[in-house]
């Protein structure tokens, strides 16, 4: 088993073959990766050793096959379900944990839930809460890039709860009126929290939305990491070559619950859990590569212990890292602090220092 | 020097610092082949064309999301938004999203944006193209709010606000967008921030002022000098951050303190200001603070001067001050 954050992140670009066989077990292998991990977090949480999570599981093809079809110069505006994009956009498992521990390491330091995390260095925004805010951002963005004339594109993740807000309205109208290069990419897991999909729209699908700004919709089986990767690798070559924005809708299903403080019993069925679940995609991959002669249980057996050892392993050392100083709560506010800063953290400062003397 | 009024002197300042930095650009509702409802960007389209003067759909979450993912791009995205009476479907993207992104992000991802926005009263425009409500954007960590009430000071300050590495909200007092004129730099002059401006220098009341009430101060302190009262005006210029050094400063030489502005008193800037000065120069004070302000009504339009602090409040609110000890 290979640390995710060495992996290579494949430089595909337009014109690309489909996923190969070694792109296709690599693909695989991070999508086990994904799993382990937020199968993990969700009992450290019950354990009380992480605070809040909100787990991907079910959404690991659209989220590694959208991923593949990515360059590394590509800017991802992510919402807070994304680890699957973290890590293949190659962030080390144990930034992750940093940030779902808020310690010393973290990269946003300590500021946000976990979940919300961000990474300059593989152009991984960083998350927030509200719904739907990132989409008009990477539109922004995607118009800088258009006036720079960089060949990137910007893509948004969100959820079939977010076409319900306000962002994604004014983000697609102006995606369609700019002709930028963005990709707007739903992974619709049905769920709202407790709202289902039929909540959110009358709309048969919510890929047809994207008609009515003038611009392709796209709806694929996001368990189905093939139709994802052609889908985005389609969208990202159009977009680059100046066609303009795409919204894909990706069709999975939310496994878990919303987060760590959500119980989906109270509104979901196990049925129709269970009958989700017939159609996992890690099973559907797995079978896949098995019926290719690609893949076999053995080797399968071996990779999720490695992922699950991996896991533990990286989230005991990331366990041990040193608290956040107590002192970076006034940075970042503004460039440079204001006096008024300065003085609030002057005063906390003289707290802090005759809460040592006392201890 | 040349003289121009405020919005020329906005105009000119954007128009100068455009042609300085390739990375600048506007986007805004009627900004471009209108030059602006009010003509702030008027020609700007015509100098650096539809790529850097962006005319945009009517959606202000557009137009603040989009300045936001243009700044962290790499870009300086100066943003209109044509009233700030009009720019609460963007209240999200500035409060959860531009004021916070450099924080959440730990440093990795700040936001340069400014947004431009006229404000206030004073052209019988009703409910909604009067309002003054930056203590909505005071009251929240992360975003700097400036109010220009000379056109020398919005050139320098515009400047300041451009070159900043964080967001800004720079309102523009449009009641007196054409009513006053002033000589105004030719050069790039900065005003940094959190320097308050001694208008005029006085030892028996301070007027606080900022935007369209700096020159009402002005007219007031005036008055109030024929009757033998000295009263010292000083323009806040800045609200975030604050000068407090000057506010205290002054009232520890004149003991008493009246605070002005266009907003509603309830929770206003000046009970902020009136807080710090209560905080930290109470033992100079020689009467209780007063503050004029709008009412805490809803802005009218009939009786909209009835609404507005003119002088005569200011001058009668001095008074007193002086009359109490």
């Amino acid at each position: 088993m290979v640390e995710p954050g060495t992996l290579p992140v494949l430089p595909t670009v337009s014109g690309a073959p489909a996923l190969g066989e070694a792109a296709l077990r690599d693909a695989y292998q991070l999508m086990v990766m994904a799993r382990a991990t937020d199968e993990r977090c969700l009992m450290l949480q019950r354990q009380g050793r992480i605070g809040f999570y909100a787990p991907l599981m079910g959404q690991e093809a659209a989220q590694v096959g959208a991923s593949r079809a990515l360059a590394p110069e590509d800017w991802v505006f992510p919402a807070y379900r994304e680890l699957a994009v973290a890590l293949a956009r190659g962030v080390p498992l144990k930034a992750i944990f940093d940030q779902l521990l808020g310690n010393a390491d973290d990269a946003i330091k300590g500021r946000q839930m976990p979940n919300h995390f961000g990474f300059r260095t593989v152009n991984f925004v960083v998350a927030s809460s509200p719904i739907g805010t990132q989409i008009t951002q990477a539109v922004g963005a995607a118009m800088a890039a258009q006036r720079r004339k960089d060949p990137i594109v910007t893509i948004a993740f969100f959820g079939d709860g977010a076409t319900s807000s306000n962002d994604f309205h004014a983000g697609l109208n102006f995606a369609g009126v700019f002709q930028c290069p963005s990709i707007f990419f739903c992974q619709n897991n049905q769920w709202a929290i407790s709202m289902p999909r039929k909540r959110q729209t009358r709309s048969a699908t919510l890929a047809e939305k994207a008609a009515a700004y003038g611009i392709p919709g796209v709806l694929v089986d996001g368990n189905d990491i093939h139709a994802v990767y052609d889908a985005v690798r389609e969208a990202r070559a159009r977009a680059v070559a100046g066609g303009g924005p795409t919204m894909i809708e990706a069709e999975v299903y939310r496994f878990g619950p919303h987060s760590t403080s959500d119980d989906p019993k109270r509104y979901q069925t196990d049925q129709e859990l269970l009958a989700a679940k017939e159609r996992d995609p890690i099973g559907r991959l797995k079978a896949e590569l098995i019926a290719a002669g690609r893949w076999h249980e053995d080797a399968d057996r071996k990779l999720w212990e490695d992922a699950r050892a991996l896991v533990s392993r990286t989230f005991e050392a990331a366990e041990k890292g040193k608290p956040l100083d107590p002192r970076s709560l006034f940075d970042d506010v503004f460039a440079e602090m204001t006096p008024r800063l300065a003085e609030e953290r002057a005063g906390y400062d003289a707290r802090l220092r005759e809460g040592a003397t006392k201890s | 020097m040349t003289e121009l009024n405020l919005v020329q002197a906005i105009n000119r300042t954007l128009r100068d610092a455009m042609r300085q930095d390739p990375n600048i650009l506007l986007l805004g509702e009627d900004i471009g082949v209108n030059g602006g409802v009010f003509r702030a960007t008027e020609g700007l389209f015509k100098e650096f064309g539809a790529d850097r003067v962006i005319d945009t759909p009517l959606s202000e979450t557009g137009i603040v999301g989009a300045a936001i993912g243009m700044a962290l791009y790499g870009l300086k995205p100066v943003a209109e938004i044509q009233f700030l009476d009009f720019i609460y479907p963007a209240f999200d993207q500035i409060v959860s999203e531009l004021a916070k992104f450099r924080y959440r992000s730990g440093g990795q991802y700040p936001a340069h944006v400014v947004i431009r926005s006229p404000y206030g009263g004073g052209i019988k425009g009703g409910l909604y193209h009067s309002q003054s409500t930056e203590a909505y954007f005071c009251h929240t960590a992360g975003i700097k709010v400036v109010v220009p009430s000379t056109p020398a000071d919005a050139r320098g300050l515009l400047f300041s606000a451009i070159d900043d590495e964080d967001p800004v909200l720079f309102l523009e007092p449009k009641r007196i967008y054409r009513s006053l004129t002033g000589e105004v730099p030719d050069d790039t002059h900065r005003i940094p921030f959190g320097r308050a401006r001694v208008v005029r220098e006085g030892s028996d009341v301070t007027l606080f002022a900022y935007g369209a009430m700096a020159p009402l101060a002005a007219e007031a302190a005036e008055t109030l000098s024929r009757d033998g009262v000295s009263a010292e005006v000083i323009d806040l210029r800045s609200l975030v951050p604050l000068d407090e050094a000057t506010c205290i400063a002054s009232v520890e030489k004149t003991g008493r303190a009246v605070i002005v502005h266009e907003a509603a008193r309830f929770c206003g800037f000046g009970a902020e200001l009136a807080a710090v000065l209560a905080e930290k120069a109470l033992y100079s004070l020689k009467a209780p603070i007063v503050r004029v302000t709008g009412f805490d009504t809803p802005f009218p339009y009939a009786l909209e001067n009835l609404y507005l602090p003119n002088a005569d409040r200011i001058v009668h609110a001095a008074r007193n001050a002086v009359r109490a000890s």
